[in-house]
C-alpha cells in the first residue's frame, strides 16, 4: 500500500486545542513505523502526553523506544521512538555540538544566560525546539552514533501558533540580520519549506476548529510552508441510516414501529425510554447535519482529507493501533 | 431486559461534588474579578463572555477581557473587532452594562514603556530590535501583559467607577498558570546576574568584570555576534528603570488576585487530558492561596432519566440485526451515548474524590456553535444550572 506522502520525512501535526492532535500524531507515528521503518515522535510542549498515551515512564531528553509499529500486511513492523524536547537541554546540547565552550558553557548556566535564553528571550525557545527537530531529521556527523530515522513526527503547538513556530527565520530576523544564528535559522527553513516536510492539521467537524484550520492553511501558504492533509477527528459513528436522518431531525420517526422492534429485541421499554431514544436521535441528526455542512467546508480547502471515528470508550494504547490502521488504509501513513 | 430509571445523582451535577452556584457568585457585590483559567480548547473564552453577559443582565457593570478570541466571538457580541480598548456590547434594556475587549500585548507593553520613561528614552526603547521582538513574541509576554492589563482595568474601574466586575480570560498557556509566575519570574530576572552582566559594560569600570563575566561575554559574542550583544545591552540598560515600576505593579496585581474580591474558575472539558490539567490548576491555585471558586466542565453529555446500559443496548441492537435498521441504529446511538456518560461521570467522580471541596458546574454540550448574544445567553443559563 502506498502513502500519499512518500517523500515526506518530517510530519508536523497541529490542530486546535481539544481536537486530539497528540492522539493523531501518535497514531501516525505507529502507522509510519510499519514495514520495518523506524520513526521518531517528538513532543515539544512539556506535557509528557506521549508517555501517558503509551503508558511508559516520563520521557527524558533522550530518544527512547516506546512501542513497536503497526503490523501491516504481515510485514514485520519497525520501532517508534520518542523524544521529549526540553529547550534548556536542547540549548546545552546545541552549544556542546557547535561550540567547544568548555568552562564558559558552565558559566553561561551559572550567570542565568541559559534560563534567559529559554524563558525570556523572545523566539529563542521556539528556535531551540525546532532546531532539535531539524537535527533529528537531518542528522550529521556532529551527533555521532545517533540513530537515523525513516520519518520524524512532531506533535506541534496548536494551529494558532504553528506558522510562527515553524517560521524560525522570521522569528530571529528581528534579532539577527547576519551571523551564526541567522545562518542556522535559514538552513532549518530550507528543510521546513521543502517537500520533505508536511504540516498536517487535525480538526473536528465543528465550526470553530474548521475555521481555524482554514486560517492556518492560509497562513502556512503565505509563509511558503508545505501544507499536508487535514485529519478530521472524532467523527460520529453512522449508526442511523442516512434515509432516517431527516425524520429523526423533524421528530417524525415511526414511533409504533420502534416500540414493536424494541419488544421484538426483548427490551421492555416504557414510554419514557422511547422518548429518550427519539430525543437522542433528534440531537444526533442535528449534529450530523452540522457535521455534513462542515465536511463540505473541509472538502473545499483543497487538501487531502482523512477521517477518524470517535471512540466513545476513550483512547488507550490498543485504540492507537486501530487509529494507525485507519490512517494507513487512507494512505496518510 | 428492562430499562431502568437512573440510580444516583442526575443530570447537571457532578458525582459527589458540591454544586457551583454561578448566579450567587455573579450577584455578590463583593466579587470584583472573575478569572477563568484552563487548558486550550475547553471553551474558556466563550465561558468568560457568557459569564460577563449574564452578570451584566443581572445588573453588574461588567467588562470582559479576552486574550485570543475567535473572530466569531466578537461578532456574536455585535462588535466588529475587539481591540485593546473596551467597547460597549449593544444590549437591549440591560440591568447593568457590558464592555468587551481583547488584549493587544504589544500595545499594552508600549503603553507601559511610554508611561514609565521619558519621551526620549521611550523612543529609544520602542525602536530597539530586541524590544520589538520581545513585545510581540508570543510566549511569556502575553502572560505579563494580561496581568498588566488586568491591573490597569482594575485601577481605572476603582477610580472612575466604570466597572464593578472584570471577567478575565487567561492565555492558553501550556505550563498551566504562567501568568501567576509572571511577577516572580520578572523579579528574579531583573535581580539576576544576567542583567548585571548586561549592564556592566554600560556602567563602565572594568574592575567590575570578574573572570567569569569575561568568560561569559566572550562566549556570547562568539555565539550571538557582537551586534546582538550590543542591542541587548542597550535594551536592558534602557529598560532597567522602566521595569522597576512594572515589577511593582505586577506584584500588586498578584496580591489583588489573592484578595477575597477575586474568584478563580477552572474551566475544563470532560476529557482525561483536560481534567488532568484542571486538577493541576486547582492544586496550583490552592498552593498559591488564590481564591478558587469552582470548576466548570463544559461540553458534557448528560445522563437521561430512563436508560439502558451500553452493553444491553448494544446486545438488543445485535438481536434486531438487519431487520430493523432504524431501531437498531437508535439502540446503537443510545449505547454510544451511555458509554460517553459513563466515562465522563467517572472522570468527574475521580476529580471529586481528589478535590472534594471544589464546587462544580456541569454544562451540557450544545449542538451548534455560538453565533449571537442569544447563544451566549443560553450558555450563561446552562452555567447557572437552569
Amino acid at each position: 500500500m502506498t502513502s500519499d506522502w512518500p517523500r515526506v520525512q518530517l510530519h508536523v501535526v497541529t490542530g486546535k486545542g481539544g481536537t486530539g492532535k497528540s492522539t493523531v500524531a501518535a497514531a501516525l507515528a505507529l502507522g509510519l513505523a510499519s514495514h520495518g521503518k523506524n520513526v521518531l515522535l517528538c513532543e515539544v510542549e512539556g506535557r509528557q502526553g506521549v508517555a501517558r498515551m503509551f503508558d511508559v515512564d516520563p520521557l527524558p531528553y533522550a530518544e527512547t523506544r516506546i512501542a513497536t509499529g503497526l503490523r501491516h500486511d504481515d510485514h514485520p513492523p519497525g520501532g517508534v521512538y520518542a523524544l521529549h524536547i526540553d529547550p534548556e537541554a536542547a540549548l546545552l546540547e546545541y552549544l556542546r555540538m557547535y561550540y567547544k565552550l568548555g568552562p564558559a558553557g558552565r558559566a553561561l548556566d551559572r550567570f542565568g544566560v541559559i534560563e534567559f535564553a529559554t524563558t525570556i528571550a523572545p523566539g529563542v525557545r521556539d528556535v531551540l525546539l525546532t532546531g532539535k527537530v531539524f537535527e533529528a531529521v537531518q542528522r550529521n556527523s556532529r551527533n555521532r552514533g545517533a540513530r537515523q530515522y525513516d520519518a520524524v513526527v512532531l506533535d506541534a503547538p496548536p494551529t494558532g501558533r504553528i506558522t510562527a513556530f515553524l517560521n524560525v527565520s522570521e522569528s530571529v530576523a528581528g534579532l539577527a540580520k547576519v551571523g551564526p544564528i541567522k545562518h542556522q535559522a535559514d538552513t532549518m527553513m530550507t528543510l521546513f519549506r521543502s517537500p520533505r516536510t508536511a504540516v498536517h492539521l487535525v480538526t473536528l467537524l465543528e465550526e470553530m476548529p474548521v475555521q481555524e484550520t482554514a486560517d492556518a492553511i492560509a497562513e502556512l501558504k503565505a509563509a511558503r510552508l508545505p501544507v499536508g492533509g487535514v485529519v478530521v477527528n472524532q467523527v460520529r459513528p453512522r449508526d442511523l441510516p442516512d434515509e432516517a436522518l431527516e425524520a429523526a431531525r423533524t421528530g417524525t420517526l415511526d414511533r409504533t414501529a420502534v416500540e414493536q422492534d424494541l419488544k421484538r429485541a426483548g427490551v421492555e421499554a416504557g414510554e419514557e425510554f422511547v422518548d429518550t431514544l427519539l430525543d437522542e436521535a433528534r440531537e444526533y441528526a442535528e449534529r450530523r447535519a452540522l457535521e455534513d455542512e462542515q465536511r463540505e467546508v473541509v472538502g473545499g480547502l483543497g487538501v487531502p482529507t482523512y477521517e477518524l471515528e470517535r471512540l466513545a470508550a476513550g483512547i488507550d494504547l490498543g485504540s492507537l493501533y486501530e487509529l494507525a490502521e485507519c490512517l494507513k488504509e487512507q494512505h496518510l501513513a | 431486559m428492562r430499562t431502568h430509571p437512573r440510580v444516583g445523582p442526575l443530570a447537571a451535577r457532578a458525582v459527589g461534588a458540591p454544586v457551583l452556584d454561578v448566579d450567587a457568585l455573579l450577584d455578590d457585590p463583593g466579587t470584583h474579578i472573575v478569572v477563568c483559567c484552563g487548558s486550550g480548547g475547553v471553551g474558556k473564552t466563550t465561558t468568560s463572555a457568557a459569564l460577563a453577559l449574564r452578570a451584566a443582565e443581572r445588573g453588574r457593570k461588567a467588562v470582559v477581557l479576552t486574550i485570543d478570541p475567535a473572530r466569531r466571538l466578537a461578532q456574536s457580541m455585535g462588535i466588529r473587532q475587539l481591540d485593546n480598548t473596551p467597547r460597549p456590547v449593544p444590549l437591549v434594556d440591560p440591568a447593568g452594562s457590558l464592555d468587551a475587549m481583547m488584549l493587544d500585548m504589544k500595545r499594552t507593553f508600549d503603553e507601559v514603556v511610554e508611561s514609565q520613561a521619558s519621551p526620549e528614552k521611550a523612543r529609544q526603547i520602542l525602536q530597539n530590535p530586541f524590544y520589538i521582538a520581545l513585545s510581540s513574541s508570543f510566549a511569556g509576554t502575553q502572560e505579563y501583559m494580561a496581568m498588566e492589563k488586568l491591573g490597569q482595568l482594575y485601577r481605572d474601574a476603582r477610580r472612575d467607577g466604570t466597572y464593578d466586575l472584570i471577567v478575565v480570560d487567561t492565555p492558553p498557556s501550556r505550563s498551566a498558570l504562567d501568568f501567576l509566575d509572571a511577577p516572580e519570574r520578572l523579579s528574579s530576572f531583573l535581580d539576576g546576574r544576567f542583567i548585571r552582566l548586561m549592564l556592566a559594560p554600560a556602567r563602565g569600570p572594568a574592575r567590575l568584570m570578574s573572570a567569569g563575566f569575561n568568560l561569559v561575554t566572550n562566549a556570547l559574542t562568539r555565539i550571538l555576534g557582537g551586534q546582538i550583544l550590543r542591542d541587548m545591552q542597550t535594551f536592558v540598560a534602557a529598560l532597567d528603570t522602566v521595569f522597576g515600576g512594572f515589577r511593582q505593579r505586577a506584584q500588586q496585581t498578584y496580591a489583588l488576585l489573592q484578595a477575597a474580591e477575586t474568584a478563580f474558575l477552572v474551566v475544563a472539558a470532560p476529557e482525561p487530558d483536560a481534567m488532568r490539567e484542571a486538577a493541576y490548576f486547582v492544586e496550583r491555585l490552592s498552593g498559591d492561596r488564590m481564591p478558587l471558586q469552582g470548576l466548570i466542565v463544559n461540553r458534557s453529555t448528560i445522563a437521561t432519566e430512563e436508560s439502558l446500559s451500553a452493553a444491553a443496548a448494544e446486545a438488543a441492537a445485535e438481536r434486531l440485526g438487519g431487520q430493523a435498521p432504524v431501531t437498531a441504529g437508535l439502540l446503537r446511538l443510545h449505547a454510544d451515548r451511555a458509554l460517553l456518560v459513563e466515562r465522563q461521570e467517572q472522570l468527574r467522580a475521580r476529580f471529586a474524590a481528589a478535590h472534594p471541596h471544589v464546587a462544580t458546574a456541569v454544562v451540557p454540550a450544545l449542538a451548534g456553535d455560538v453565533h449571537d448574544l442569544d447563544g451566549l445567553r443560553e450558555i450563561g443559563t446552562l452555567l447557572a444550572g437552569h
